[in-house]
């Protein structure tokens, strides 16, 4: 065919540019951690990237479930309050039924997977807008986490005192347990993204669900999952917050889902579906958090820190628009 | 004679408020090519949906190679070997060839992707059907034409028997379109059955063996290609006898121009393009695919900016930097995809008829006068005769001809005088057709200019007062009406700079027919 040649050249921009974003990100991270080292001598110490990985556990978890999400097209609100019915589960079980702590860790793993399969159901079986339908369980799981907790943090203190120990502890180098965790969880996600069935249809969902309706994939039991194994990421965060704190707090994670949904944006996961990645959505998260560590170690006040935040995501945003439009 | 592959009797599917269809009947031989035909809302998706386990029969039987099937589901169709190939393509851009065709099919090596089967068995695919794809290339990288082939290597891949293609060359040049026919063929021979539903008619003589006729909802005839006639095809479909293609051009024009473009440049598809435009003139645009029509006038109207050249309105010059200004100095521009660039579907025929013009219908402080606007669009209703229930209306509720017609009220709303129409009949049946051509014509006649984009060539021949043919981004000629044949468009719309003489098999193909 005579467009042969010109499609060829295409594709070989169109496969590099895949990737351009991820290292748009990843370039940002090096030059704020450079920036940051030179301007604040307190920053560039052991214990601060210490602090900037630990800081990052949680939020990269949500970010890493959501990114299932998004890539489909759709978006999940519910994945901040979602934690704190995941902590409150956990210490339901592990300290008010004085269960073992196991136990309680699979409780709250079930309890965001329980929170996720619900958005699935509402989505893929009730037709509800993603948008709508996480956004009302969001109101729900922060007012469930209330309800079974009676408002009163829950505390690890007695019989699991161990809880905060071993997940804070920090057997490797020096970092805690909850960022393997978090490591850990990325590494099965980007699995389950580019090696399994679930993370073709993933995609194909997003990219275009009709076909992949008309291809004889089930596609409303393939969304339900995605939400569901968000969900259980959602959970995976609720217990690395109360390891963090030692506690189950049935008020934390508000606000929480836009830090997630802003690190996979960054790190090149698109709103309208069909692309994404883990490992930007890890660089994009670690930006954030980067981003807030070093300025606060600056000194710079709280309410700033808001608006470069809010800048450097549509500064992100704006610079992946560029590209695709260069690349049309 | 062979066994039926297929046979679909008394057929029967109603949607709320529409019998689409009514005892239709349909078959199919193994070996053939099997054209179906009719006007837009005939029926001939709908009947190939149901065939598809798509839509659910209310009456009427399906037998499959003799036996009476059900067909509840796509995936049953699939199982009986039915394939089809939607008139929108049904693809996942973000994933690869391979990864396309075998959605759903994957295979595995325990609870992971193979990636390696899977594209060793789309280059098998590939090969069987001598096709060069690359199986790793992502669908959304690849043009038009091959993303059909991604749709075709999708269908065999099912191993069908039945073969159902819904308008498959819409999109296609014409090379590509003889690439198609190669594969057509090709699955022909090894027995396969293949239904083609199709509105060019010219094409359906190059390739079908046979032609059911629909109209209405309703089975009309099938016959023989080869002891058909165009002419007889198209009288089924309408129930009435057309006479096609008596050029009815208006008298002499005038003289003034209206429009001049000198010396344009943009890119490769836009090279050095200067002409003239009087009023009262309907000037043809012919050229093959990718010869650069469509964006010649988008650089005019400033949809995409010209990196040279100088645009005159009524001999003055003009900086047409955006297509506001376009719209100020009185140009509009009709893209052929009405649906995306010309209307807002979910609105009513009022709101659109005055869309491009709401300032003149606002009061200062920018309340819309609703009388005004009620008034406009009843007089563009009578007046181009569209037909529709009321203003109140939704566009999307409307014919293609009648959407196509509110974009043209909306652009007379809009007091322009010079109109310039991408493919006006693109995706309007072969009835409503003729209307449109009125309609130019007496917009014409009414000292309305109008450059007329099309790819059909005895659309060309029978609306243009002069033609413009256009190759690679050049223009290669100019034709007068009284000179202007098919086959000197074609051998100007072949004349490549590049090459010294074009080969004249290669260009042949360009929707040749009625003489």
């Amino acid at each position: 065919m005579q467009t042969a040649t010109a499609s060829t050249s295409r594709i070989r921009t169109l496969a590099s540019g895949e990737y351009v974003q991820r290292l748009l990100a990843l370039g940002a991270l090096i030059i704020l951690l450079v920036f940051f080292s030179i301007i604040a001598p307190h920053f560039a110490s052991l214990e601060n990237y210490r602090n900037i990985l630990t800081a990052t556990a949680s939020n990269g978890l949500l970010a890493t479930g959501v990114t299932f999400v998004i890539i489909t097209g759709g978006i999940d609100l519910s994945i901040g309050t979602g934690t704190a019915f995941a902590s409150v589960a956990l210490g339901i079980v592990a300290v008010n039924l004085g269960l073992p702590l196991w136990l309680g860790l699979i409780a709250g793993l079930v309890a965001g997977g329980v929170v996720g399969l619900i958005n699935g159901a509402l989505i893929a079986k009730l037709k509800l807008p993603p948008f709508i339908a996480t956004l009302g369980m969001m109101y729900v799981t922060i007012g469930m986490a209330q309800v079974l907790s009676d408002v009163h943090p829950i505390y690890f203190t007695d019989p699991q005192p161990a809880f905060n120990g071993f997940f804070m502890g920090n057997p490797v180098a020096g970092i805690p347990n909850t960022v393997w965790v978090m490591f850990g969880g990325a590494i099965v996600a980007w699995i389950l993204l580019n090696k399994t069935v679930f993370g073709r249809y993933t995609f194909a969902l997003g990219s275009n669900e009709e076909a992949a309706r008309l291809s004889g994939v089930n596609v409303d039991r393939w969304k339900a999952l995605v939400y569901v194994v968000c969900g259980v990421f959602v959970g995976l965060a609720g217990i690395v917050l109360s390891a963090r704190s030692s506690s189950a707090q049935p008020s934390q994670g508000q606000g929480y889902e836009l830090d997630a949904i802003a690190a996979a944006v960054i790190g090149g996961t698109s709103l309208a579906g069909g692309e994404g990645s883990i490992v930007g959505t890890m660089i994009g998260a670690f930006l954030i958090s980067t981003l807030r560590t070093g300025l606060s170690v600056d000194n710079v006040p709280q309410q700033w820190q808001y608006v470069i935040t809010g800048l450097v995501v549509i500064g992100a945003v704006w610079l992946d628009i560029q590209r695709r439009r260069s690349r049309a | 004679m062979s066994e039926l592959l297929v046979e679909m009797t008394g057929i029967s599917k109603s949607f709320p408020g529409v019998h689409a269809l009514e005892d239709a009947r349909f078959e199919l031989l193994p070996g053939e090519v099997h054209a179906l035909v009719g006007e837009n809302g005939a029926g001939k998706s709908t009947l190939m949906k149901v065939l598809a386990g798509i839509y659910k029969r209310d009456a009427g039987s399906i037998r499959i190679k003799g036996r009476e099937e059900e067909v509840p589901s796509p995936h049953a169709a699939q199982s009986l070997g039915i394939s089809m190939i939607h008139q929108e393509l049904n693809l996942m851009y973000h994933l690869t060839v391979a990864q396309n065709i075998f959605i759903g099919r994957e295979p595995r090596r325990g609870l992971l992707l193979d990636e390696g089967a899977l594209n060793a068995k789309a280059q098998q695919l590939f090969d069987d059907l001598h096709l060069k794809l690359d199986p790793r290339a992502r669908v959304g990288s690849l043009a038009v034409a091959q993303q059909q082939m991604v749709e075709i290597a999708k269908a065999l891949s099912f191993d069908s028997a039945v073969l159902v293609m819904d308008e498959p060359t819409a999109a296609l040049t014409d090379t590509e379109i003889d690439e198609l026919f190669r594969i057509i063929r090709q699955l022909r021979d090894q027995g396969k059955g293949i239904v083609h539903i199709s509105h060019r008619l010219e094409e359906l003589k190059q390739i079908s063996d046979r032609i059911t006729v629909m109209r209405d909802g309703r089975y009309v005839a099938t016959v023989s290609t080869a002891e058909a006639e165009i002419q007889q095809i198209i009288s089924m479909m309408v129930g009435r006898t057309v006479f096609e293609a008596t050029p009815e051009l208006p008298e002499e024009r005038d003289p003034t121009v209206v429009l001049e473009v000198k010396g344009l440049n943009r890119g490769r598809q836009v090279r050095d393009i200067s002409f003239q435009l009087h009023r009262g003139e309907i000037l043809g645009i012919a050229g093959l695919v990718g010869a650069g029509r469509t964006e010649v006038m988008r650089a005019i109207f400033a949809a995409d900016r010209p990196e040279s050249g100088t645009v005159l309105v009524k001999g003055q010059p003009v900086s047409i930097r955006t297509p506001q200004d376009a719209v100020g100095h009185g140009i509009a521009y009709l893209s052929e995809d009405r649906k995306r660039y010309g209307l807002a579907l979910s609105m009513d025929v009022e709101v659109n008829t005055v869309l491009a013009s709401l300032r003149r219908f606002a009061s200062r402080l920018g309340w819309v006068r609703a009388g005004a606007t009620r008034a406009q669009a009843l007089k563009l209703v009578d007046q181009l005769a569209i037909k529709t229930p009321g203003i109140g209306q939704r566009v999307k509720n409307l014919s293609g001809g009648n959407q196509q017609k509110v974009v043209i009220a909306k652009w007379l709303t809009a007091d322009t005088d010079i109109l310039i129409f991408d493919e006006p009949t693109r995706g309007i049946d072969v009835g409503a057709k003729s209307e449109i051509y009125r309609l130019l014509n007496d917009l014409a006649k009414q000292g309305k200019s109008i450059i007329m984009i099309s790819s059909e060539l005895p659309e060309i021949l029978r609306m243009s007062h002069r033609i413009l043919v256009m190759c690679e981004g050049r223009i290669t000629g100019e034709l007068s009406a009284a000179e202007a044949t098919q086959e000197r468009i074609m051998t100007l719309a072949t004349q490549r700079q590049s090459v010294a003489a074009a080969s004249p098999e290669t260009s042949t193909a360009m929707s040749v027919g009625a003489h």
